[in-house]
């Protein structure tokens, strides 16, 4: 969280500053297959985040000492652009950018059929080309979109969605105004078809009440984005991408 | 022209009634029930129902021609390359060549392509590759075009027909690999004619006709 501020975020008429309800996600859209070079593409814009990512493998793990002799290992890199946020960002994995490629590569672990290519390594690229508030979720679900067009085995495609507190209230999907000055974020992934969380952080301070309220909130969401990935999916085969507002 | 595809297209962990069949490949089950592991389209053969992978990387099996390039050579074998998640290796015992205490470079050097076959893939994923068969050889000249390894069945065609066509109508010298690897040697006016066709295979999988509307478009360019 930012520094606090008497920045108003919701205002009378119970709207958020860029007039949305309380559990209202951006507009989200994915395309796939965008890379001709990659394995795997897919692209996705979610509110003013745009994302690229490329998924490449399975593939011989490389340094070789990485290789895991019963399962493959997923090999997932965060990476913003020196111009995605408004001050220019120092280039390179710097804390952060480490510590969400662990978490996402995680995620996506608890997906895929890892013991299927044993010695292998499947390596997901994650390129934030613009970034507003819940990047690594929206890196995420198109990076398990990305996995599927690259043909890699898995469970069920990897979904999630942001939640956390402004003004204190529980909202959905938060933008850079309301993560900078809010009191709680709480990015959050799930496998959709068994409810399994893959991926809980939190930033912030919240009740365990407002927490369950934030989690069912998500959780909700996620099952809707989930059909987007789908719709994106399907619609390479049709020759058109699928464009859809948030609820 | 295009199929029902929102039938037929599966997604993973999309739910699949086998309707009896057996499980085949790309599904798995989970308490009972089975679920697709890939994106791909439900097919059943032999009782077995089976998702075709609509995209994914080669994945050697047994038996399968395909074609490899030397990517490192070891005192007794080579290193190949088949673009799959493993390299490959070719045994000088599994080759026709007999002379062993000849430098193996001077028979097939780094970039050499060769056109092989899958002899044996051990418990430990290695794969052994082997010259020896009818059809397999060195591959000198011509053009390798790369295609989606998913698609190769769809350019081979039933019993052949897409991939004879092709080679009736321009003329063109063709050598499959099921890695997605195409081998083409003829003039060069005919060799681009073909790579444009294999590209809208590639493009068109998943439709159907395809063999008419090909014949179709190479009897026009002819």
């Amino acid at each position: 969280m930012g520094t606090q501020s008497s920045m108003k975020l919701i205002n009378e008429e119970g709207l958020r500053i860029d007039g949305r309800k309380f559990n209202e996600l951006r507009p989200i859209r994915i395309e796939v297959g965008v890379l001709n070079r990659a394995d795997g593409s897919a692209y996705i814009e979610w509110g003013g985040n745009k994302v690229l990512v490329a998924v490449y493998g399975p593939r011989e793990a490389f340094p070789k000492h990485t290789q895991n002799p019963s399962r493959a290992i997923i090999n997932a890199r965060y990476n913003m652009a020196a111009f995605s946020v408004d001050e220019r960002k120092r280039p390179g994995p710097d804390r952060r950018a480490v510590e969400i490629s662990k978490v996402i590569g995680e995620a996506l672990e608890c997906a895929v059929f890892t013991e299927q290519f044993p010695r292998t390594s499947i390596d997901v690229y994650i390129e934030v080309l613009q970034a507003d508030a819940g990047t690594r979720i929206a890196g995420l679900t198109a990076a398990s979109v990305a996995l599927v067009d690259a043909g890699i085995p898995m469970k069920d495609m990897v979904v999630g969605c942001a939640s956390g507190k402004i003004d204190g209230k529980v909202v959905l999907d938060l933008n850079k105004e309301e993560d900078n000055f809010g009191e709680a974020d709480l990015p959050i992934a799930i496998i959709p078809r068994t409810n399994e969380i893959v991926l809980l952080q939190m930033d912030g301070n919240m009740t365990k009440d407002e927490l369950s309220e934030a989690i069912g909130m998500s959780k909700k969401a996620a099952l809707y984005i989930s059909n987007l990935q789908k719709e994106a999916l399907l619609a390479k085969y049709k020759g058109q991408e699928s464009e859809k507002e948030g609820e | 022209m295009y199929l029902d595809i929102e039938r037929k297209v599966v997604l993973p962990g999309q739910e699949i009634d086998l309707g009896g069949q057996k499980q085949g490949n790309g599904i798995y089950h989970e308490n009972g029930k089975y679920y697709a592991y890939q994106m791909g389209i439900i097919q059943t053969y032999n009782n077995y129902a089976n998702v075709i992978p609509l995209s994914g990387k080669y994945y050697p099996v047994r038996n399968d021609r395909v074609i490899g390039k030397v990517i490192d050579i070891a005192p007794s074998f080579w290193i190949m390359d088949i673009r799959g998640p493993y390299p490959g290796f070719l045994h000088i015992n599994d080759t026709p060549w007999k002379n062993v205490d000849e430098d193996l470079n001077k028979i097939l050097g780094v970039g050499d392509t060769v056109f092989l076959k899958v002899n044996e893939i051990t418990e430990s994923r290695q794969i052994w590759l082997s010259l020896k068969d009818a059809g397999l050889r060195k591959l000198e000249g011509g053009h390798i075009v790369m295609v989606q390894p998913t698609k190769v069945s769809r350019i081979i065609g039933k019993a052949g027909s897409m991939v004879n066509t092709i080679k009736e109508i321009t003329g063109v010298k063709i050598q499959l690999g099921q890695n997605g690897v195409v081998w083409l040697d003829g003039p060069a006016d005919k060799v681009l004619v073909v790579r444009k066709i294999l590209r809208f295979i590639e493009k068109e999988a998943h439709t159907s006709g395809l063999t008419d509307r090909v014949k179709k478009i190479l009897e026009e360019s002819r």
